[in-house]
């Protein structure tokens, strides 16, 4: 079974993110590190504390941006940013833990904020091999 | 864009003709180069808004067109409630009411010359930039709910700035109708420490120096004359209105069915004007939009401190303040009767022409500056308003130059540091807490603003009358 990745890919103002996995909630995880990797490198991010999030929706697709957005609140909230995700889904209801710390603006160099995702370019389906993608846009 | 699609009527409008679930035609207004650099996601936009209920005379894109969200980001759409016409969480935007004010300094670009460094570190101190950063002020539940009804008119209040500022900012600096209670108790919190911040991305305080003067008549009644020293501040409404955008984004794209609103985009997300989401995200809308106008009037008070701490001679006073995400009740005439409409501006800029009643005495006859913000390596321009605009559409102009890069392929092409020392040498000292910012932002990056601007004055939505250029630059 292939590895799980992320990536970003290129929007004309924004910016898109994209994660594949072995599982849905596999792609989840990979495209919240998509959505980190905008900001900062991932591992770069030192698991410092972790909070739990949850959310339901009544689609994949909808799921996806909730679960990016409430991200995104949380490190706007927190000054915090997350490198390590752990995800669970079941029926359109997510449950994860986010590892991260706060923002130390001289070590980790932010780039962008992230103002929110978006449903442009939203997809979560399997792409074959047994993998899953989810990605969209995020505004930045 | 293929312009085979489109209908030449001159060499700076292109109709698309309505078709499948087209409402209006959609119309461009640009020239040929530029619509054949526009992406084909910005004809598929203009023709997917052009097709949503109530839609008025078009579905128009400005000079600087290009691929957003449900809306093309230079799109302008005017809707009428009384035939079902919709407000559209994604037509106004994630960042509502972003945009620009500039001031004047009564200084003589010169003078800043020997001090360029020094008053670019005190500025880079002074207004809190970049991600993570926090502004010094903290609202309780009652001073939130006023700055939300308030505005920049609660800023003066509050000793952020004088009353004559007021006079200079749309809607004389405090926007009608807001409803604070529609505002989310997650969206406070998220501008709880964000007051007075510049944010990130193409955000920026630039101090510029007026190159040449095209209109001198317009630029006098402006206050502006060549080698002035001017300061334009770009930013919006902070987490407040980012988060507002992305509460009803998703509540109008789950409701729409409940509407009958076929959405060919989940982006173009709306809800009826006269609905209870519609008025609920109109209330919020409003209240980021005095979120915006209060952080740009915080703002201009910090940059205010700043000159007095080091050039005390200098004077600064607005020439104006636009914003660029908004959907705003006006006035037009349509086919020769007065109609009241709403009109969104998804990266656009109101641009009213002389004689319009909105506009501040001084520019009632002239018309309304539009400050359309370039990069931190090129230039910016400022225009004015024209009567023609009304016609060709809804009073609307460009915003800036649009990328012609996309962010990733920035930070592929240029190294933060190396795009400040090149500008540097150029005479531009830029400020940032981050270098690859810097680097997405470069001004490479960008399209030529120039074109965009003269592309705008010879389609007749507004005309040039100054170009800046930027020598210290503030970037988020």
């Amino acid at each position: 079974m292939s590895n799980p990745v992320y990536e970003t890919f290129d929007h004309e103002a924004d910016i898109g993110v994209r994660g594949i996995g072995p599982t849905k909630s596999s792609a989840f995880e990979q495209a919240a590190l998509a959505m980190t990797s905008v900001i900062v490198e991932p591992e770069e991010v030192a698991p410092r504390f972790s909070i739990r999030i949850e959310c339901e929706a009544p689609d994949d697709e909808l799921l996806l941006v909730d679960w990016l957005n409430r991200l995104v609140y949380e490190m706007a909230t927190r000054h915090a940013l997350f490198g390590r995700f752990a995800v669970e889904l079941s029926n359109h209801h997510l449950t994860a833990i986010a590892e991260g710390e706060s923002v130390d603006r001289e070590r980790h160099q932010p780039t962008v904020e992230v103002k929110g995702a978006t449903y442009n370019e939203l997809a979560v389906r399997q792409i074959g091999s047994g993998l899953w993608l989810a990605q969209c846009v995020v505004d930045v | 864009m293929e312009k085979s699609l489109l209908r030449k009527v001159s060499d700076h409008e292109w109709h698309i003709r309505p078709h499948g679930a087209m409402r209006v035609p959609g119309v461009i207004l640009a020239t040929e180069k530029l619509i054949g650099e526009m992406d084909h996601k910005v004809y598929e936009q203009v023709v997917n808004v052009a097709s949503l209920p109530g839609i008025v005379r078009g579905s128009y894109a400005m000079p600087d067109a290009h691929w957003g969200y449900g809306f093309p980001i230079g799109g302008v759409a005017a809707f009428d409630p009384a035939e079902g016409g919709v407000i559209s969480a994604g037509g106004v935007g994630y960042d509502v009411s972003c945009g620009v004010r500039t001031l004047l300094t009564g200084l003589d670009a010169s003078e800043i010359e020997p001090i360029r460094r020094e008053l670019a570190d005190l500025l880079f101190k002074r207004i809190p930039a970049g991600v993570g950063s926090t502004g010094r002020i903290r609202l309780s539940e009652p001073e939130m709910d006023a700055m939300l009804a308030g505005g920049a008119s609660w800023a003066v209040g509050r000793g952020y700035g004088s009353p004559e500022d007021l006079a200079r900012i749309e809607e004389r600096g405090r926007m009608e109708g807001a409803d604070p209670e529609q505002v989310s108790a997650q969206a406070r919190k998220r501008q709880r420490d964000e007051m007075g911040t510049l944010g990130s991305g193409n955000h920026y305080l630039e101090l510029q120096r007026v190159t040449s003067v095209v209109l001198p008549e317009v630029a006098a009644a402006f206050g502006i004359g060549v080698g002035d020293l001017l300061i334009s501040i770009h930013c919006g409404s902070r987490g407040l209105g980012h988060q507002i955008a992305t509460e009803f984004v998703r509540q109008m794209a789950i409701e729409a069915s409940r509407h009958a609103i076929r959405l060919p985009d989940r982006e173009l997300a709306c809800a009826p004007i006269n609905s209870d989401l519609g008025r609920s995200y109109l209330g919020a809308m409003r209240a980021a939009i005095n979120c915006a106008l209060a952080n740009r009037q915080i703002l201009t008070h910090l940059t205010r401190e700043a000159f007095a701490e080091i050039l005390p001679q200098a004077n600064l006073r607005l020439l104006y303040d636009v914003s660029h995400n908004t959907c705003k009740v006006e006035d037009h005439v349509v086919d020769g009767t007065r109609r009241r409409l709403y009109i969104h501006r998804k990266g656009a800029t109101r641009a009213f022409g002389p004689g319009h009643p909105d506009l501040p005495a001084e520019f009632r006859t002239i018309g309304q500056p539009v400050l359309i913000g370039g990069t931190m390596g090129t230039a910016s321009y400022i225009l004015v308003g024209t009567k023609d605009g009304e016609e060709l559409s809804f009073s609307s102009s460009c915003h800036g130059a649009g990328r012609n890069m996309s962010r990733k392929q920035a930070i592929h092409q240029w190294k933060g540091r190396e795009v400040v020392d090149y500008l540097d040498a150029r005479g531009i000292t830029v400020r940032s807490p981050s270098m690859r910012g810097v680097a997405e932002e470069a001004p490479g990056a960008y399209k030529d603003v120039s074109e965009v601007v003269e592309a705008a004055d010879r389609a007749g939505i507004s005309r040039i009358v100054a170009r800046v250029e930027p020598m210290i630059v503030v970037k988020g």
